[in-house]
């Protein structure tokens, strides 16, 4: 294969930018969660 | 005893806005917290696996299984990456754009916060779009970057997505920043349509289009549908990671006004 180093390279980042968006939004979800239903009664229907 | 009143469900507790109890059916039933909670939560599962199948799908079909182009080589198979990072760059500023819209029309409270999601989305493939096509562009024109109208373009585009993160975050008062992130969006798409005709308006390193709404496309179909793959797999990958968001940025405003609201009775 050609120009390997670019390649996957390339790859590495389209795999690794929406990787690290999702992880980061799961985490603050989690944590929002928990949070939410440690103060708010109503919580855990949401 | 005296009982406390329970806390109004539609209460926004940032700029004091209470949001009628039956609300109307318009636009802002989905400004009730608890609503979009609930439906977001339904489609959640729907766009994340299809999400992460489709890209891994679509890579893995790019890199593997689709042919080498008879001018780039192997090259070729880094389109794979950048050409749905840019379609995202774009239709993200989109997205951010009708955001905004809705946001300074309707006064729509989820608008806001869904504007202030998509900003840091938006930029991460603009950036990741600009990344990928420098790592293209050194082995086939020789430059990591050049002034190209195409690239200059799509600079100022990530540069609006962070004028917009930066503006939105400036003001003590959450209200006025969503206020002026969203008039810096609105003026900012007039960016669009000059990233989409600077490759006819301009004589462009940038090649033009190969898949246009209106002509046949003008690539092999052996490239083209991992290319689709890939597209649909990076946007309900964006769609997924702006709805997460967005459900958590809910959650901490709902959090917000109940800590206040227990800081007032106490």
């Amino acid at each position: 294969m050609t120009h390997l180093g670019f390649i996957a390279a390339t790859y590495a980042l389209g795999l690794a930018v929406p990787a690290l968006f999702a992880v980061t939004a799961w985490q603050r979800l989690t944590r929002a969660r928990a949070r939410l239903a440690a103060i708010d009664p109503r919580e855990g229907r949401a | 005893m005296a009982s406390t009143p329970p806390i109004r469900c539609y209460l926004n507790p940032v700029d004091s806005i209470a949001y009628p109890a039956r609300p109307a059916r318009n636009l802002h039933r989905f400004a009730n917290p608890g609503r979009f909670l609930r439906l977001a939560g339904r489609v959640q599962p729907w766009l994340t696996w299809p999400a992460l199948l489709l890209t891994l799908g679509g890579l893995g079909w790019g890199l593997f299984m689709a042919p080498a182009d008879w001018q780039q080589g192997d090259a070729v198979r880094m389109m794979y990456v950048h050409v749905p990072s840019a379609w995202l760059a774009s239709a993200g500023y989109v997205s951010l754009a009708l955001a905004s819209f809705a946001s300074l029309v309707w006064r729509h409270p989820l608008a806001d916060l869904a504007a202030a999601e998509i900003g840091p989305v938006g930029a991460g493939f603009t950036a990741l779009c600009l990344a990928t096509g420098s790592l293209w562009g050194k082995p086939m024109w020789g430059a990591w970057w050049v002034w190209d109208a195409r690239l200059t373009s799509v600079l100022v585009l990530f540069f609006l997505y962070v004028g917009h993160i930066a503006l939105v975050r400036a003001f003590d008062d959450p209200t006025r920043g969503y206020r002026a992130g969203a008039i810096l969006a609105l003026v900012g798409a007039v960016n669009l349509p000059v990233i989409k005709f600077s490759v006819e308006w301009w004589n462009t390193l940038h090649q033009v289009a190969s898949i246009t709404l209106t002509g046949a496309p003008t690539m092999s179909r052996d490239m083209l549908w991992p290319l689709l793959v890939c597209a649909i797999g990076f946007t309900v990958a964006f769609a997924a990671i702006v709805m997460a968001r967005t459900r958590a940025a809910v959650m901490e405003r709902r959090i917000r006004g109940l800590l206040m609201a227990q800081a007032d009775r106490a």
